[in-house]
């Protein structure tokens, strides 16, 4: 039985129900990333299934909005704790919401739930990583009330043809 | 990066008029809100009508007005129109004594990375996002009243 109640509720006129994913979910968020992101990735989403579907007794979650039954968005997370120091806090690294059903706040409502997921964990902050290039998503974490926070993220390059930086 | 006056300026304009755009306010009604030169201002919100992000309205209870939607323009969409770049203060010139160098060069990519971070920064900040900040800084409600509404306020207990 999934942790996450499901809330139902119109939004903007649209019937909407966010709900922890089940095993029958997984060609719907495959489709639903390949829309967004413009990449399949199958064999990526059947090993998140494997880890984030089983049981959603806390601290993981794939949640999934659907607008009159059928999937139109879904959003993953976890908890982690201690890297770098880091108390427990929540992590959302995967967000999608069909361009059908773009600016109905199915996004808003998925992060809405996923918050309070964290919340019953007992974490009180939430982060993500967003390329800078991506503006819409960057965008719409801000418009969450997200900023900055007290992390950096440092990348290098491995290729062994390519200077890194200072 | 420090923007000159006339960026802030236009953020603060098109920031007012975006709270409400249905309102109307007159240069002047910005420029006392917020304490600035209206002979300035008036520069800079001709930039704004050039720009098309404001829409100057003639005539009898006139003014300025908002052109476009708070959930699509973000602060950069203002701030380029009035900056030329956003190099960073930790600015090593390209062309500068041992700017060729190793070392000169590794300067020049750190401050291109403050740069990078400033654009993305501002490009993801909508005008909508801005105003739900300040109405939780201003202790406001999620509508936040506009200049005008809050002049008409400030009257209510003369009349």
């Amino acid at each position: 039985m999934p942790q996450t109640d499901a809330i139902k509720g119109p939004v903007d006129r649209v019937e909407l129900t966010v709900r922890a994913a089940g095993p029958d979910d997984l060609e719907a968020i495959i489709r639903l990333d390949t829309e967004t992101s413009g990449r399949a990735k199958p064999a990526y989403w059947q090993g998140i299934f494997q880890t984030y579907v089983p049981d959603q007794k806390g601290e993981r979650y794939l949640l999934i909005a659907d607008v009159e039954g059928v999937a139109a968005g879904f959003v993953v997370g976890e908890v982690r704790a201690w890297e770098f120091g880091s108390p427990p806090c929540g992590w959302v690294f995967a967000l999608g919401v069909s361009n059908a059903h773009r600016e109905h706040h199915i996004g808003s409502r998925l992060m809405e739930e996923i918050f309070n997921c964290f919340r019953r964990d007992g974490v009180n902050s939430v982060r993500t990583s967003v390329s800078r290039l991506d503006t819409l998503n960057l965008s719409f974490f801000r418009s969450l009330g997200m900023t900055a926070g007290p992390y950096v993220q440092l990348e290098i390059s491995i290729d062994e043809d390519q200077a890194s930086g200072p | 990066m420090k923007i000159q006056k006339s960026t802030t300026f236009a953020l603060f304009a098109v920031l007012e008029l975006a709270r409400d755009p249905e309102a109307q306010l007159s240069t002047a009604e910005i420029a006392e809100a917020y304490d600035i030169s209206v002979h300035h201002l008036a520069k800079v919100m001709r930039q704004l009508v050039r720009a098309g992000l404001v829409q100057s309205v003639r005539g009898a209870g006139g003014g300025n007005r908002f052109n476009g939607n708070p959930n699509r323009i973000t602060l950069y969409d203002v701030v380029a129109l009035f900056e030329d770049n956003l190099a960073s203060e930790f600015d090593v010139a390209e062309a500068g004594p041992g700017a060729g160098s190793g070392i000169g060069r590794a300067l020049q990519s750190v401050g291109d990375e403050i740069e990078d971070l400033t654009r993305a920064t501002l490009q993801s900040i909508t005008l909508a996002t801005l105003l739900k900040h300040a109405a939780k800084v201003d202790g406001a409600p999620s509508e936040a009243r506009s200049v005008r509404t809050t002049l008409q306020d400030s009257l209510e207990p003369l009349t």
